[in-house]
């Protein structure tokens, strides 16, 4: 099969920094592509190589069978690229900033209209308003429609989501479904964990490494059984006694509970019994489903001692 | 209202920017020692209201104290009595550690026996003796926010303002500036924290969701979370921010 | 709409929505030409004199009636030598003249309070005229040509078109191509299908235009109300100018390939280019009078090789073939800039 998106081995580097570490990774025709990773851990350096804007130092990439490096021409007309910050004439309106992307590519706004119609569905409201006048969430919107103009086969997307509240996030997210239902490949990069499971198949990346790649279930799956929720009144001191136990790798807080990863000797009971002894009250440990963020926190840890 | 334990207290306050009301006669008080979580979509008027109370910004009507000043009459003093942290902006990144932990104390109208201690304490306390003549560019993220928060709160503020700390920084590092917050607050210190994370809204004493300029909801994560019969409070947030009308 | 166009468009959109930045570019030129014009002025009216006279004879009393008939001076008196210093430290008066004859021969001393230099030079010229015209003793004669007036906003014209177009077309068009690396719309602009030399002529052409105004209404003035004399030569004071917007415009696109921030790209058009336009061009400070050294450094400034052709050309009158040598240098430096920016402009990341 040919895919859509393909990285072999691409390194770059900025003085002495490794920006990306031989990362491969690939991404099917119509596939919605997960790219999760904390800031700084190399995602923009990716989207700007297969934006063109950028040449590997090591390997190579290729979009659409195009070479990113080659065929940069070919390429850019079949892309569409949203970067990390909203990328937007703030003095143009709504309008201006649309028909103009739209004259760029070579494309009238009537023609792929039906295409962004139901992202654009909130602006049109208020056209003539500029651009920098647009609340977060409404610039979003505005960018993913200039991006999406000249109807591209791929989408590239860099954080789309940051700095978004999480209802404005999840509208997002549905709207991405709706556009992989159309058939466009979706590339996308979040810091944001939760967001995974959103993505067929997601790629974990930091400090320039790809730690895994594969479907969120499987990611989840891989972390094993021994992972369970505690908690108490005192849930700072919870933690400190946790961390005591020798049974217990690593600890730390997940939401309204704490999380625990534990070996196989570890028995809740008699950890329970352990704490409550410590002087905590209302003290409770039940088995955990893992998430991708306790996968993240795990790689990281390995990585990091 | 002015009693001893409430850090912030204010009442009715409100910003008019032309016809627009972008803080709608907001009440609320936040207790000594308490790590108060203050929540709301985007254009909500979270930033419009924080920087009233961080004495940036004057009410256009209502009133209220922080940190013991008058939020109308005393802005001055606020400023020199609460802490400020921000993702955004923290510390200057040409400058080196040391050099940073000066500026602010200075700024913060320290004088030099006070500023060498606390410099002493908090080199120790994070371990960073050997950062000290480093430039702050050039230290991990995780540092970073150790010591941008150990700056902010280096004049041993009552109340330290913490505008989305942790935005796009890795789940270790999140967490380990969770702990952090908690030894503060533990220490006596009240935190005022925004978060777009709403696992972290679950860490806070009490939280407050802004919607169109008005408080919408202002309770302990377990009560909102009964009150909405959600079981996260991202569940409660999305139930509460739906109710917004605002045209953004 | 061609792609070109719609860059354009946006591009002036741009400019018109900055109302602050059009307005100051649009009447700073004319309030700096009527200053300069009518405002400020290197002549000298209206010197306070005062005269020191030993022995009254023919010849002083002519000096002493010529000074109080000039319109340039106002003669105060005599006085005694003592008291000039006096009433020069203490305002009351601008100069001394001393007279002073000796076996016959008349021996004369000026004394001025220089701390304005320029107007103390112009008017020790005025006193020494006043003395050799009225002693008849082989007078100096001197004859103004090309700017018989001696207006000073002749020669100030080509100074403030040298700076205005290298704030407009340098600073401005600069400013606006790094505006769009900063907010990353400039990546956009590289990864749709259009080429490089479009993006950069689409962000050029309408600074160009807006300088071609700002030309025809620096040449209005200057013909209509400063009064300049109309020929001939007024189609190459235009075509010198368009070749000096094309390099101020060069110059801008070098500045924005260095800089990768607007304040960045501010200050290196504003210290490498402007600065140096007003001390160094001889728009203010003549060339013959720097150092050896400052008159090398002046000319690589290319607003130093405009001004004097234009000099040669509107003040002088003179035909093209006379800036020859200007248009040489000034073709070579757009094209070696424009070289290089392109280039540059090219080189991938």
């Amino acid at each position: 099969m040919n895919e859509a998106i393909l990285l072999k081995d691409v390194t770059k580097r900025y003085g002495s920094l490794t920006a990306l570490d031989k990362v491969s990774f690939s991404v099917h025709p119509g596939e919605m592509f997960g790219l999760i990773g904390p800031d700084g851990s190399g995602k923009s350096t990716i989207y700007r190589i297969l934006a063109t804007l950028s040449v590997p130092d090591e390997g190579e990439a290729e979009v659409c069978g195009l070479n990113t490096v080659r065929d940069y021409r070919h390429l850019r007309t079949r892309i569409g690229y949203m970067p990390e910050k909203f990328s937007l004439y703030p003095d143009l309106s709504v309008m201006e900033n649309l028909r103009f992307f739209a004259a760029l590519f070579g494309v009238s706004v009537r023609e792929n209209f039906d295409l962004i119609a139901p992202i654009f569905g909130q602006l049109e409201r208020f056209p003539n308003r500029r651009a920098g006048a647009l609340s977060g969430g409404m610039k979003q919107k505005l960018a993913l429609s200039c991006a999406l103009i000249h109807r591209p086969e791929i989408l590239l997307l860099d954080e789309p989501t940051t700095g978004v509240d999480t209802v404005s996030r999840s509208e997002f997210w549905d709207t991405l479904a709706t556009l992989r239902e159309k058939g466009i490949t979706i590339l996308v990069s979040t810091s944001y964990m939760d967001e995974a499971n959103r993505c067929r198949r997601i790629a974990m990346i930091n400090r320039g490494r790809i730690l895994d790649t594969a479907t969120p279930e499987a990611l989840v799956a891989s972390l094993g059984e021994n992972l369970y929720n505690a908690s108490a009144t005192d849930m700072f001191r919870l933690l400190s006694e946790l961390r005591k136990l020798p049974e217990v790798t690593d600890c730390y807080t997940f939401g309204a509970t704490l999380h625990v990863v534990a070996d196989k000797d570890f028995i809740p009971a008699q950890a329970e019994k352990r704490i409550r002894d410590a002087g905590l009250k209302d003290v409770r440990i039940w088995p955990a489903k893992g998430t991708i963020e306790d996968l993240f926190i795990r790689l990281t840890r390995n990585e990091n001692s | 209202m002015k009693t001893p334990d409430n850090v912030i207290s204010v009442r009715n306050l409100t910003k008019q920017f032309g016809s627009f009301t972008a803080v709608d006669h907001i009440s609320f008080d936040v207790r000594h020692g308490e790590i108060f979580g203050f929540l709301g979509a985007n254009g909500a008027g979270k930033t419009t209201a924080m920087r009233m109370l961080c004495g940036l910004s004057i009410p256009t009507s209502g009133d209220g104290q922080v940190a013991g000043c008058d939020i109308l009459t005393q802005a001055e003093d606020i400023k020199r009595r609460i802490g400020y942290m921000s993702q955004k902006f923290s510390l200057y990144g040409l400058l080196t550690v040391e050099e940073n932990l000066r500026l602010f104390s200075t700024i913060y109208g320290m004088s030099d026996r006070q500023i060498r201690e606390a410099s002493a304490r908090l080199f120790t306390d994070l371990s960073m003796e050997n950062m000290r003549r480093t430039l702050v560019k050039d230290i991990p993220v995780g540092w970073k926010q150790k010591l941008a928060f150990a700056i902010a709160t280096i004049h041993s503020p009552e109340v330290v303002f913490l505008d989305e700390p942790t935005g796009g920084v890795d789940p270790v590092t999140r967490r380990k500036f969770w702990e952090l917050i908690y030894k503060a607050a533990s220490g006596g210190m009240t935190i005022f924290v925004t978060t777009h994370y709403l696992d972290e809204a679950e860490y806070c004493n009490r939280i407050s969701i802004m919607v169109d300029g008005r408080i919408s909801a202002l309770d302990t994560p377990d009560a909102l979370k009964k009150k909405y019969h959600a079981t996260t409070m991202d569940e409660v947030f999305r139930i509460v921010a739906k109710e917004a009308t605002r045209e953004e | 709409m061609s792609i070109f166009k719609s860059l354009v468009i946006k591009e002036a959109l741009h400019i018109v929505r900055d109302r602050r930045t059009m307005v100051i570019t649009l009447l700073m030129p004319v309030v700096l030409l009527l200053l300069f014009g009518f405002a400020i002025s290197t002549e000298v009216n209206d010197v306070r004199i005062v005269a020191v006279v030993d022995r009254h004879n023919d010849l002083t009393r002519n000096i002493l009636e010529r000074l109080q008939v000039n319109e340039y001076f106002t003669f105060q008196g005599l006085t005694t030598a003592g008291e000039v210093e006096g009433l020069l430290r203490s305002g009351h008066t601008d100069a001394a003249l001393l007279l002073r004859t000796d076996d016959g021969v008349l021996k004369s001393q000026i004394i001025i309070d220089a701390s304005n230099t320029t107007s103390a030079q112009a008017a020790t010229a005025y006193i020494q005229g006043v003395i050799n015209n009225a002693s008849s003793v082989s007078p100096v004669l001197t004859s103004t040509l090309y700017n018989p007036q001696m207006k000073s906003a002749y020669n100030f014209v080509p100074g403030i078109l040298g700076m205005i177009f290298i704030l407009i077309c340098a600073i401005m068009t600069s400013v606006s191509i790094v505006r769009e690396k900063e907010t990353g719309t400039m990546n956009l602009l590289l990864v749709s299908p259009i080429r490089g030399s479009t993006i950069i002529l689409g962000k050029l052409v309408p600074y160009f235009i807006l300088s071609c105004a700002i030309l025809a209404i620096m040449l209005l003035i200057s013909y209509g109300v400063l009064g300049m004399p109309v020929s001939a030569n007024i189609v190459n004071v235009i075509l010198i100018s368009l070749l000096y917007i094309i390099l101020s415009l060069s110059i801008g696109l070098f500045v924005s390939t260095l800089a990768d921030t607007q304040l960045t790209a501010l200050i290196v058009s504003a210290v490498m280019f402007m600065l140096p336009v007003i001390m160094l061009s001889g728009m203010i400070f003549p060339i013959e009078n720097m150092p050896r050294l400052l008159q090398y450094v002046s000319c690589i400034i290319p607003a130093r090789w405009y001004i004097e052709a234009m000099r040669k050309l509107m003040v002088q009158q003179l035909g093209i073939d006379f800036i020859i040598q200007e248009t040489v240098i000034l073709i070579s430096m757009t094209a070696l800039l424009l070289l290089f920016s392109i280039r540059k402009f090219n080189s991938v990341k």
